[in-house]
């Protein structure tokens, strides 16, 4: 059986996504910008998908929601036009974000760093998250930007947005929120919170890979990242990627409706937990960051005495996707920043497995998931040094 | 590398077939007890390496034969990654059999070669290599639990990358025979550095004591240093190599030849000069002079008493010296 618990790296494109997108290759390829039916023939299903999207966030009308190949665009845009509006083209100096964001956001700021900017990356305490009251110390005279994560990747924990949003309201700083993990898995309502931008990706939910998109509030002020024609009303040049626009737009409504996100909660919240409490049974487990205000899908668990990547490595000749914050998994060795924001001296940092479920998994996955990681655990503690004899006359220095 | 680049492999894809099948298989993941080492005549030897908090960690066993030293009984536990566990395997496999003071001379490098498929290809990616490392630290820590002595008396020479265990003499050797500049040359030289990479500068995987560009800075400088010496030493020589001074150096010597022989002509007519500064234009020395006292004044500062500076200094330094009052 192949089980795939790894949603939080890039999810299966939805079979009915796929339908909508395959006229927009071979029959219904004019460009939308061009004055004929090849072109125009794009518009109807165009404007639906932007109608799901609008939807989706909940967006007002006013607002622009500017499609982007990706969340590492849209991040890497609000980080630099910030730079090039407000810092250089004004009087701010400053941003604020977290330790744990994803790297489309860390390193453009340590990009900015490189060019005087200050940027200040706030701490997240033992359950990964970060007090809103944090941002409000940090917030300065000449912040020109905040910008934390609606959801962790690695824990699936919840920031606290909303109370975020209020405090750069009342001190007037540009909010800006990577969504990235938490559409399609929570509710994500631009009007419930006070967000200026907020960027998604649409294959974390089960749209294609290669489209994305940038929430940008009525008024906010946003230079455009890439310049050219003047699609997307002059805020992002370059032809749109019609078919994956459309695919996101489906996706974004087949994720986000009502029913998905009961579904989501419900469902897809009761695997996991199923997978948890299977995996807590097991002796010196534990939930990294625990189990409070989270993704419905996401569990990061701690099984002493077996590495990131040999739990990987087991679980994938069985069949079984997951994966691991353990820098010995990686290509160069380092920890992942959410992993060292625990301690990085830690042994977390190299028994951390996470796993992210999706709408598509099914109880009879998750029961041979279960299965196959009792086992693997049982095999990788049986050669573990951390489980091994030790002889009355012998210190462990282990 | 860059059309092979773009697209990122998997690191799992560049492991050996004997990696794969000791990661499934350990054929000597175990431990062994006080007792069965005395029902086999030996002494239990057991000896840890690594913290699960660094990422590996190792406890090896060893039956040591009482009456020969040799290693009747070896077995291994592990924390670790899949490189970790197979070259803990096969370390442990090359234990047996030996004595304590052939184990020893056991290498990282002898254990990553067996575990090579062919012997042409690596057996893992060279981020791996880091791993089997481990393998190699438990067997000193192991001979020096057993004869009691420390751990650091089995190094007679400082390892700088243990990934490829490169010396530090052997990378100062390198860098001053092939008169290396960078990095990258250092690394295409000794392979130092080419692995898990914690040995090229602070911030990676593990922290070390020197690291490699210090290492290069440090020779380097040390290079400049002699060659400004060897240049030094030329000075003092009858006939100094003014080409091959520095700035200073030619400063220094011109004012020499002034001091000796120039300038006791001129004070004697109540006039002096004093050397400005030194150009280089093509294959000359432009040295620009200023006139003192009388010789300012004196009609053959431009003509009798320049050409007779000149061929001094010509004589003294350098045939190409042009003298040029200012």
């Amino acid at each position: 059986m192949e089980v795939y618990l790894d949603n939080n790296a890039t999810t299966k494109v939805d079979e009915k996504v796929f339908d909508e997108m395959k006229p927009f290759f071979c029959e219904v390829y004019g460009n939308p910008n061009s004055l004929h039916s090849f072109g125009s023939n794009t518009h109807k299903k165009m404007l639906e998908a932007i109608e799901y999207l609008y939807e989706g966030i909940n967006a007002d009308d006013e607002d622009d929601i500017v499609i982007t190949a990706n969340a590492t665009e849209s991040n890497n845009w609000v980080i630099k036009s910030t730079w090039i509006d407000h810092i250089l083209g004004g009087d701010k100096k400053h941003i604020v974000t977290s330790e744990v964001e994803h790297p489309a956001i860390t390193a453009a700021c340590n990009f900015l760093e490189k060019q005087g900017v200050k940027v200040t990356y706030l701490n997240v305490n033992e359950e990964g998250v970060l007090d809103a009251s944090a941002v409000e110390k940090a917030i300065k005279d000449d912040t020109a930007l905040v910008s934390i994560m609606w959801a962790n990747n690695e824990t699936g924990k919840l920031f606290p947005i909303k109370e975020i949003g209020a405090i750069c309201k009342e001190k007037d700083v540009p909010f800006h929120s990577d969504a990235t993990q938490a559409i399609g898995k929570v509710e994500v309502d631009v009007q419930d919170v006070n967000v200026d931008m907020i960027s998604f990706s649409a294959h974390k939910f089960h749209g294609p890979k290669g489209v994305g998109g940038l929430y940008i509030r009525k008024g906010v002020k946003l230079s455009p990242y890439m310049n050219g024609g003047e699609q997307m009303d002059g805020r992002r040049a370059g032809t749109v990627d019609v078919a994956s626009m459309i695919g996101m737009g489906k996706a974004i409504h087949l994720a986000t409706n009502t029913m998905a996100l009961a579904y989501e909660i419900n469902h897809v919240g009761m695997l996991r937990d199923k997978l948890e409490r299977a995996i807590l049974k097991l002796p010196d487990t534990i939930v990294i960051g625990g189990t409070q205000n989270r993704t419905p899908n996401t569990t990061l668990i701690s099984i002493k005495g077996v590495e990131g990547e040999s739990m990987l490595w087991d679980l994938n000749q069985n069949g079984i996707a997951a994966s691991t914050g353990s820098a010995c998994a990686s290509e160069d060795l380092e920890a992942n920043p959410v992993m060292n924001a625990f301690g990085s001296d830690s042994e977390l940092a190299h028994t951390g497995i996470r796993f992210s479920l999706s709408r598509f998994n099914t109880e009879e996955q998750i029961d041979y998931a279960i299965e196959q990681i009792t086992k693997a655990v049982e095999r990788l503690r049986s050669i573990s040094s951390s489980y091994a004899y030790t002889p009355k006359n012998h210190t462990s220095e282990l | 590398m860059a059309k092979g680049s773009l697209v990122s492999g998997s690191i799992w894809d560049e492991y050996s077939n004997v990696v794969v099948d000791r990661m499934n298989n350990p054929q000597h993941q175990g431990h062994i007890t006080e007792e069965e080492a005395e029902a086999m005549n030996a002494k239990l030897i057991v000896a840890d390496f690594g913290a699960e908090s660094c990422g590996d960690a190792v406890r090896l066993y060893w039956a040591v034969e009482n009456a020969t030293d040799k290693i009747v009984g070896s077995k291994f536990k592990s924390f670790g990654c899949g490189t970790a566990i197979a070259s803990s395997d096969i370390m442990t496999e090359l234990c047996m059999g030996k004595t304590v003071d052939e184990a020893v001379t056991i290498t990282n490098i002898d254990v990553e070669k067996a575990m090579r498929d062919n012997p042409d290809t690596p057996a893992v990616p060279p981020q791996k290599m880091h791993c089997s490392v481990m393998a190699y630290d438990v067997i000193k820590k192991a001979a020096a639990t057993h004869k009691g002595v420390d751990m650091d008396s089995f190094e007679t020479e400082h390892i700088i990358c243990e990934c490829a265990r490169v010396t530090q003499d052997t990378l100062i050797d390198v860098i001053k025979i092939n008169d290396l500049k960078t990095i990258e040359e250092v690394i295409d030289f000794t392979k130092a550095g080419g692995f898990c990479k914690s040995c090229i500068e602070s911030g990676g995987h593990e922290a070390k004591d020197i690291y490699l560009v210090d290492i290069l800075k440090d020779v380097r400088e040390e290079m400049q240093r002699e060659r400004l010496h060897e240049a030094a030493l030329t000075t003092t020589d009858k006939k100094p190599d003014f080409a091959s001074m520095g700035l200073v150096q030619k400063i220094r010597a011109v004012d020499a030849v002034v001091e000796e022989y120039v300038r006791p002509m001129l004070v004697m007519d109540g006039g002096d000069m004093e050397v400005i500064d030194i150009k280089e234009e093509s294959e000359y020395y432009n040295i620009y002079i200023k006139y003192l006292g009388a010789c300012s004044t004196c009609s053959t500062g431009s003509t009798g008493t320049l050409y007779a500076i000149e061929s001094t200094l010509k004589q003294n330094l350098d045939d190409n010296i042009r003298v040029m009052p200012i």
